[in-house]
């Protein structure tokens, strides 16, 4: 297979749109999930909840305007074709140059701040937080995930014994969730990773969320466990705004990963309802 | 708890009385106004008190949004602008309650400290919904940064709003939705069930 080259002011251009797209218009299969946990929901201020979400993102992707004003951190995730040449730049320097132009001109808000304990804002919501993974082929893929601070605050990471198995695994998940409890901006999506290491499992975690709603786990006892966490979780009354309720998690995705004989690592990444997405292969 | 046809409207100056007659899960629409501030503003308010100074606007009686709200389109007040989780406040919250400080629009839950101090001065903490920022932003009328302006979107911004939409979340008396919600869901719920 030939090279192929692809100019980084393509990137730069995808991402820019991507973070106004993903901004404003939630993707339609967290909408339609959403809906129909509406419909299922029993109770009638969970519902009243829920109507006032859904009404909320028709408005802003009629709009076109921010669902949430926390536009959030701009997570990428990058897969590059090994048989890619990028030219006219860096790869992450498009990759920011795209954020602070979709950021600036699409009206969202700048929540990056340069240092963790000086904290200056960048007034540019750079930088973006990019993962970036080289995959065969001859194209790039993007996935844009908008994060919130206030989900991204509720996040946690166990090291369980071997010994703790599935049990301990979905009583560090409901934990989780009972302790974040309305903070979070529930219904939330519960992304789950399991195995690896420290910091791989906070990855698989994170990608967790990024996977489309209509795909479980490819592997069946997982895809049980996720519906099995799901129900555990929609038992603790938490409910829409916290106001109580059913819905307290509209979907469960684990990630799940090779370990270590002596490790069993758990992450929980939640993402709000406002559980934005966008991807382009280039 | 309220549904949208019992909606209570409330205007203007939240007076003890008012704020006593709010109870933990009423759903209100609020006219009046606010000021925005979160963590940037909060610490800054409590350095300028610390100093002896004054702060930017009349804290007794006022109403605290927290809330960083997304830039201004072209032909809009101002951009989308829900709630932010309240928590990150409690470490201020009780002295501005102390200072007279009405009320507190946010998200989430609060600490014992911030509990205990709305009981003491009968205060009230409203929840918005989160999230719901293109929504809430529609009752918006007027905004205008009053304080630290370098701070983006944590600067401090004085909004009138019309029938902004709220849930009283922990009222004068410390009752809390956030435990009586999800307590009478369960509630519901089990009775069903045997
Ligand atoms: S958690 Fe999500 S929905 Fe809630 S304020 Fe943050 S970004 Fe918005």
């Amino acid at each position: 297979m030939g090279i192929r080259t692809i100019h980084a002011s393509v990137i730069t251009e995808a991402v820019a749109a991507m973070c106004i797209e993903a901004n404003c218009v939630l993707p339609q299969d967290v909408l339609a999930y959403l809906k129909q946990c509406r419909d299922e929901e029993p109770w009638q201020v969970a519902r009243e909840t829920l109507d006032v979400i859904i009404q909320n993102d028709e408005l802003a992707a009629s709009a076109k305007v921010p669902l949430c004003q926390d536009t959030g951190m701009a997570c990428i995730f990058i897969a590059v074709g090994q048989d890619v040449h990028i030219e006219g730049g860096l790869l992450e320097d498009a990759v920011n140059a795209g954020a602070r132009k979709g950021y600036t001109q699409g009206y969202l808000r700048k929540s990056m701040v340069a240092d963790p304990l000086r904290r200056e804002n960048t007034k540019t919501n750079e930088p973006a937080l990019i993962t970036t993974r080289i995959v065969a082929g001859d194209s790039i893929h993007i996935a844009l995930a908008p994060k919130g601070g206030g989900a991204e605050n509720m996040g946690r990471i166990g090291m369980l014994k071997p010994a703790d198995g599935v049990e301990g695994v979905k009583k560090f998940v409901f934990e989780a969730l009972r302790q974040a409890g309305p903070n979070p901006c529930p219904p939330t999506v519960v992304g789950v990773g399991i195995g690896g290491n420290f910091d791989h499992v906070a990855d698989l975690a994170k990608r967790a969320l990024v996977r489309p709603f209509s795909m479980p786990n490819p592997d069946p006892f997982y895809a049980k466990l996720e519906q099995e966490l799901l129900e555990e979780v929609n038992k603790l009354g938490i409910g829409p705004a916290g106001f109580g309720g059913k819905t307290t998690a509209i979907a469960v995705h684990i990630e799940q990963m090779a370990t270590h004989i002596a490790c069993l690592p758990v992450a929980v990444n939640l993402n709000c309802h406002a559980a934005r997405h966008a991807e382009v292969t280039l | 708890m309220a549904s949208a046809s019992e909606t209570r409207h409330i205007e203007g100056r939240l007076d003890i009385s008012t704020r006593e007659s709010l109870h933990a899960g009423d759903a209100i629409l609020y006219t009046g106004t606010v000021y925005t501030a979160r963590d940037a503003a909060h610490a800054r308010f409590v350095a300028a008190l610390d100093r002896g100074e004054i702060l930017p606007f009349d804290i007794d009686g006022a109403i605290i949004y927290y809330a960083g709200p997304a830039p201004a389109q072209p032909g809009q007040v101002i951009g989308s602008c829900g709630p932010t989780s309240s928590y990150r406040m409690d470490p201020f919250a009780p002295r501005l309650l102390d200072l007279g400080l009405a009320a507190m629009i946010g998200k989430g839950i609060r600490s014992p400290e911030v509990v205990e101090a709305i009981r003491r001065n009968k205060a009230v903490y409203f929840a918005a919904i989160g999230g719901a920022a293109a929504v809430i932003a529609q009752s918006v009328r007027s905004a205008e940064v009053i304080a630290y302006e370098d701070l983006g979107t944590e600067a401090v911004r004085k909004l009138e709003v019309v029938e902004m939409p709220l849930t009283v979340a922990i009222d004068s008396t410390g009752a809390n939705i956030y435990e009586i919600g999800p307590k009478a869901y369960l509630g519901s719920h089990s009775e069903e069930n045997r």
